[in-house]
């Protein structure tokens, strides 16, 4: 039997998601990107560099600072026919179009009793680590997945960076795709082949027994660097990536927790009320008996983003933090 | 194209046009009447708010649309909803809460739509449903469709960001968007003069270069005439549009104003103006209206309206396990 060579590539995070937003505008010309610098600027963190020379500037849109208007119009756009894709540059900045994602987007096809739904896809960068300080550095994608009626993606993988925007597009409903900007360097391969990806489900991306950390992000990347160096230690850790934090894939989450009885939640996002607490509930109301140890959270701590290097890097879970926790939890350390 | 009810060449139309545009704004009066007599009786519930006194706008406005086009209104929209042409039917069951109404009862009286006659809400956030109309606009414009978005707001909503981001970008990017305010010179309890440092409002769209003129909104014919040249205007390519309509609410802002911010002698004064009665008195004087027809206008409307109460009250409730549907599309 031949053995299949699959081509693959060496790209970036952020290549990955301007081939995907090149090849959506080359396949449906109801596409377009719009928001803060995407044009001439080539967007804020470089995702649409060269875009707007190859489409031009009806549908690579550079918008003034008007997030509730040029988010509204994204959506207006969306019930006329259009398939807009806005670019809004941070999680903090969106803060400004809140009205219009939650109230407008989330809300018309409930209201409207099933009339008018919204294909909008509305992109943004998030997290810290940057030293950006307390407004360019939150991750509130957690908030956002508090509104029925969004789908909430997390793209952590160059896979899902390159492939999950497709499936965005395809879905009828407003997306929200939440960036994490310490991501965009990121290298890897990828395959050249077409990967239709799901955007309703989570990945076991490691395969573990003694305990599951399950995460989102850049979650993700921490925690399977933490799970390499407990391996050394004669720990096995399953890694679960959410993907996606609307709709919750709470079946993923359960089959892990009765594989491995031990939990740790990674979550860049503060602790009180966050998407950590959900699921760790969600967890509770599901798999409370198959649990060894209480389920545990490593957290954003609850402060403002600091500007300097190291308190920023104590604001937020880090390798060696997860290490240390997931260690505790295996000595049935309450923490 | 600065109409108003001094526009004495203002020339009345067909007697058939005149008549449907009295039937119109008689339909939206006494609709609107037994709607706040069933809210006593709390049939309807929720937020209850009349368009009573400002009808002329909507009818006059909606005369110069054609189908294609996308509406956009307030929470005070059964006036616009029933000049577009959705049934009272559909509008009453949906303040019923019966799942026969508009939006099957999920929106009541604030969030009514239409798929096919492109009415696109009922919007209860003040203001944010300009940047939507402008969305529609530059959907259009890319799909090289000569359709207009019409979006109707009133005085209050020109003081949100919204108003200012939505007019600029509509006048950047050159779209097909005609914006109509209603100006009834209260924001809810709060008077225009305590608000607005510029009380005209259609002078602000000169800092974004969008045309705009006030018009009479207590003159139906003023109304149809400035809109008429104002979407002439805007399908010519010209870019967006700000008509601004100076109007008056007769009754209360919702079903829990004691109207303490206004004297009732204004309110008096204003009804004297009412769009209903001085059309009324001059396609009488023109000869166009008699006793009888308007006798006859009167009874049809009536038993449109009885039509539409006994239909919601025969509706049916949306069954609980459905509940969850229509927050996603599957």
């Amino acid at each position: 039997m031949l053995e299949v060579q699959q081509d693959t590539i060496e790209t970036t995070y952020r290549e990955a998601i301007r081939m995907a937003i090149r090849e959506a505008m080359q396949n449906d010309e109801r596409v377009f990107l719009m928001g803060e610098d995407v044009g001439n600027y080539g967007g804020c963190f470089a995702v649409s560099m060269g875009l707007l020379e190859e489409f031009g500037p009806e549908r690579i849109r550079d918008t003034p600072l008007s997030e509730s208007a040029f988010v509204g119009i994204g959506i207006g756009a969306a019930l006329a026919g259009m398939k807009p894709i806005v670019e809004v540059m941070t999680v903090n900045f969106s803060l400004l179009a809140l009205d219009q994602i939650m109230n407008n987007a989330a809300t018309l096809l409930h209201m409207s009793g099933g009339l008018f739904n919204v294909p909008v896809v509305i992109r943004m960068a998030t997290g810290g680590g940057k030293q950006l300080a307390a407004q360019h550095s939150h991750s509130l994608e957690g908030w956002y997945a508090h509104i029925p009626g969004l789908k909430v993606l997390t793209p952590a993988t160059l896979e899902d960076a390159r492939w999950m925007l497709a499936a965005a597009l395809e879905d009828p409903d407003p997306v929200l795709i939440f960036e994490n900007s310490t991501l965009y360097n990121k290298k890897g391969s990828i395959s050249t082949e077409v990967n239709k990806v799901n955007i309703d489900k989570a990945s076991v991306v490691r395969n573990g027994k003694d305990l599951s950390i399950i995460t989102y992000g850049i979650g993700l990347s921490k925690s399977l660097e933490a799970a390499e160096i407990l391996k050394n230690e004669g720990i096995d850790v399953e890694v679960i990536d959410l993907r996606i934090l609307r709709p919750l894939d709470t079946e993923t989450i359960i089959q892990s927790v009765k594989k491995t009885h031990r939990v740790l939640i990674v979550d860049e996002g503060w602790r009180s009320g966050g998407i950590s607490a959900e699921i760790s509930a969600r967890i509770n109301e599901n798999a409370f008996y198959d649990l060894d140890t209480p389920v545990s959270r490593l957290c954003g701590e609850e402060v403002p983003m600091p500007y300097a290097k190291h308190l920023e890097h104590a604001s937020v879970p880090q390798i060696e933090t997860i290490v240390k926790q997931c260690k505790n939890i295996l000595q049935h350390e309450r923490v | 194209m600065d109409t108003t009810s001094k526009d004495l060449k203002i020339q009345l139309p067909e007697k058939e046009k005149a008549l449907d545009l009295l039937y119109q704004m008689i339909l939206i009066r006494r609709f609107e009447e037994r709607s706040a007599a069933l809210y006593t009786e709390q049939k309807i519930r929720g937020f209850l708010h009349l368009y009573i006194g400002e009808e002329a706008v909507a009818v006059g406005v909606m005369d110069a649309l054609s189908k294609d086009d996308a509406v956009l209104a307030t929470y005070r929209e059964h006036g616009h909803a029933l000049a577009r042409g959705m049934s009272a039917e559909s509008i009453m069951a949906e303040m019923y809460g019966k799942v026969e109404g508009c939006s099957r009862g999920r929106g009541g009286s604030m969030h009514l739509f239409d798929k096919a006659l492109k009415f696109y809400g009922g919007n209860a956030i003040v203001g944010g449903h300009l940047p939507l109309a402008v969305g529609m606009a530059l959907a259009n414009k890319m799909q090289g469709k000569n359709h207009i978005a019409v979006c109707f707001f009133g005085e209050g909503a020109v003081a949100e960001g919204e108003f200012h981001e939505s007019m600029n970008l509509a006048a950047l990017w050159q779209l097909p968007v005609l914006f109509v305010c209603e100006n009834n010179l209260y924001a809810m309890g709060t008077a225009l003069e305590i608000s607005e440092s510029e009380m005209d409002i259609y002078k602000k769209a000169a800092s974004y270069k969008v045309a705009s003129s006030p018009v009479d909104g207590m003159d139906v014919l003023a109304v149809q005439k400035a809109a008429k040249a104002a979407v002439d205007y805007i399908k010519s390519g010209k870019g967006p549009y700000l008509l601004e309509a100076k109007t008056y609410r007769f009754k209360a802002h919702s079903m829990f104003d004691a109207q303490l911010y206004r004297q009732k002698s204004e309110v008096e004064e204003w009804k004297e103006k009412g769009p209903i009665v001085t059309f009324t008195e001059r396609l009488k004087a023109a000869q166009l209206l008699d006793d009888d027809t308007l006798s006859n206008i009167e009874t049809r409307v009536r038993k449109e309206i009885e039509h539409a109460v006994q239909f919601a009250e025969d509706g049916n409730l949306e069954p609980l396990e459905d509940l969850k549907k229509f927050v996603y599309s599957t």
